[in-house]
């Protein structure tokens, strides 16, 4: 139940749709530098929703014009972590402080064995449910091969 | 374009019918290039090898896009460049230029223009250059990469000097970005020949060697008067047969840098207007006399009276 049908973790834009190819991420960091946004590059293996702070691939990438250099980037990094997660994300500086306004997973690990429903019992009968990524019952940098 | 032979074309993939013909002068006009061209005529006094060698270039990108519609393709041509010249010919100016026409044309896609040196590619430790380089290049990335006095970046007397990893790694950029972004590379003539047959590589991805040749003492004066132009200032006919004698005798004179020479004399005459207006401060003035350098303003200079450079003068600066 808490996976969806295409058996693949859902979280930013795009992440309905099939893999984006290279042209379209492109496209979408062309987009963003056009918005004067800055790019970043980060990456995960834990894919619990809630994880919202992913390392940083390199330092966000500001001062860029062109698409061309970001992509490299990107790249560079699904060549270190070809099984994690990757994810571009775009600030904006509009309000004074660098603010999230896009962000996409660009790379997935081969199987994502997808998430569990935990049940605990506390007081009056009462249910509290959360979720569990099998994947972190191991240890981190061993969970996707 | 290809009206004469319609139905033969396809549209599918936008190219054209062996027999249709395009138009060479509507492309250019399209490109806008010639405004660029035009400004370049205009705006820059001699130099009259750089031009032709950019309408050459500018040409053969334009014919390269012609040829592209019927599907002749042909492999993105190299752009990489070096200008060597004297210092203050001209070479920076030239390479924002460039960075507009390769624009134009479509060969850069954003045409901006990142100017560099040594400091901002090589590192100061161990493992420090490469990213730095890679940083530089990424901004660089749709645009041209200026490096300015490149040949520092190779110092043979050091082995162990880190310019040599910046210069692998813009080398392996240079070849397989080669659409990504256009290397300029600028420096001293004689320099950059040592530093070419100490790096054979970087010399066979350069297509373009571009001399920059020095001014003659006319054209130091008309770029003398454009300058002023720009600043809304001008010379009163003695103060410009004063400044051709001036230039003469600069020319003879060590640390001669051609264009930027010029500028600080004209800055420092221009000191010495206001210091002339100042000391007759209770006459009113006028906007010419605000405008105009007299005779009495270049002829202080030091170059007239002793034969030596002003003490304030460019004798820093090579």
């Amino acid at each position: 139940m808490m996976t969806n049908p295409s058996k693949i973790v859902t979280q930013g834009q795009f992440s309905f749709l099939p893999p984006l190819t290279d042209e379209e991420i492109t496209k979408q960091i062309k987009y963003a530098l056009d918005q004067g946004w800055s790019l970043g590059i980060e990456y995960s293996d834990d894919p619990h929703p809630r994880n919202t702070y992913w390392e940083m691939f390199g330092n966000p990438m500001f001062d860029m014009k062109d698409p061309a250099g970001i992509l490299m980037e990107v790249n560079n990094a699904r060549k270190t972590f070809p099984n994690y997660y990757i994810r571009v994300t775009a600030f904006s500086a509009v309000r004074g402080v660098e603010s999230v306004t896009m962000s996409y997973i660009v790379n997935r690990p081969k199987a994502e064995p997808g998430f569990g429903l935990t049940r605990q019992e506390t007081g009056g009968r009462t249910q509290r449910y959360t979720i569990h990524s099998y994947a972190t019952d191991k240890p981190e940098g061993e969970r996707y091969k | 374009m290809n009206d004469s032979n319609d139905e033969n074309s396809l549209p599918a993939n936008n190219t054209l019918a062996d027999d249709a013909l395009v138009n060479l002068e509507a492309e250019f006009e399209d490109s806008n290039v010639k405004e660029v061209l035009d400004k370049l005529d205009n705006e820059l006094i001699g130099l009259v090898p750089v031009k032709t060698r950019i309408r050459e270039i500018a040409a053969l990108l334009l014919v390269d896009r012609l040829r592209k519609q019927f599907a002749l393709s042909s492999e993105t041509p190299t752009l990489h460049m070096n200008f060597t010249g004297n210092p203050g010919t001209g070479k920076t100016t030239v390479a924002l230029r460039m960075s507009e026409i390769l624009h134009r044309l479509g060969y850069v896609r954003e045409g901006h223009l990142v100017s560099v040196t040594r400091d901002d590619l090589v590192g100061q430790y161990i493992g420090h250059t490469a990213p730095k380089t890679k940083e530089v290049i990424k901004k660089a990335m749709g645009g041209v990469l200026f490096i300015d006095e490149a040949y520092y970046l190779y110092k043979p007397e050091n082995e162990r000097d880190y310019g040599a990893e910046s210069i692998e790694i813009l080398l392996q950029v240079m070849e397989n970005n080669r659409d990504d972004l256009v290397v300029i590379l600028a420096g001293y003539k004689d320099r950059m020949d040592t530093f070419f047959h100490s790096n054979p590589g970087m010399r066979s991805r350069i297509a373009h060697h571009v001399d920059f040749p020095d001014y003659s003492a006319d054209e130091l004066l008309q770029i003398a008067k454009l300058m002023l132009a720009d600043q809304n200032y001008c010379f009163s006919p003695d103060a410009e047969k004063a400044f051709s004698e001036y230039i003469t005798i600069r020319m003879t004179l060590e640390h001669f840098a051609n264009a930027r020479s010029v500028r600080n004399a004209l800055d420092r005459a221009r000191l010495r207007q206001a210091n002339r207006l100042f000391a007759n401060a209770s006459k009113s003035l006028s906007k010419t006399d605000l405008m105009t350098l007299e005779a009495e303003d270049i002829l202080a200079s030091r170059v007239f009276l002793e034969g030596k450079l002003d003490m304030d003068s460019d004798a820093i600066e090579e």
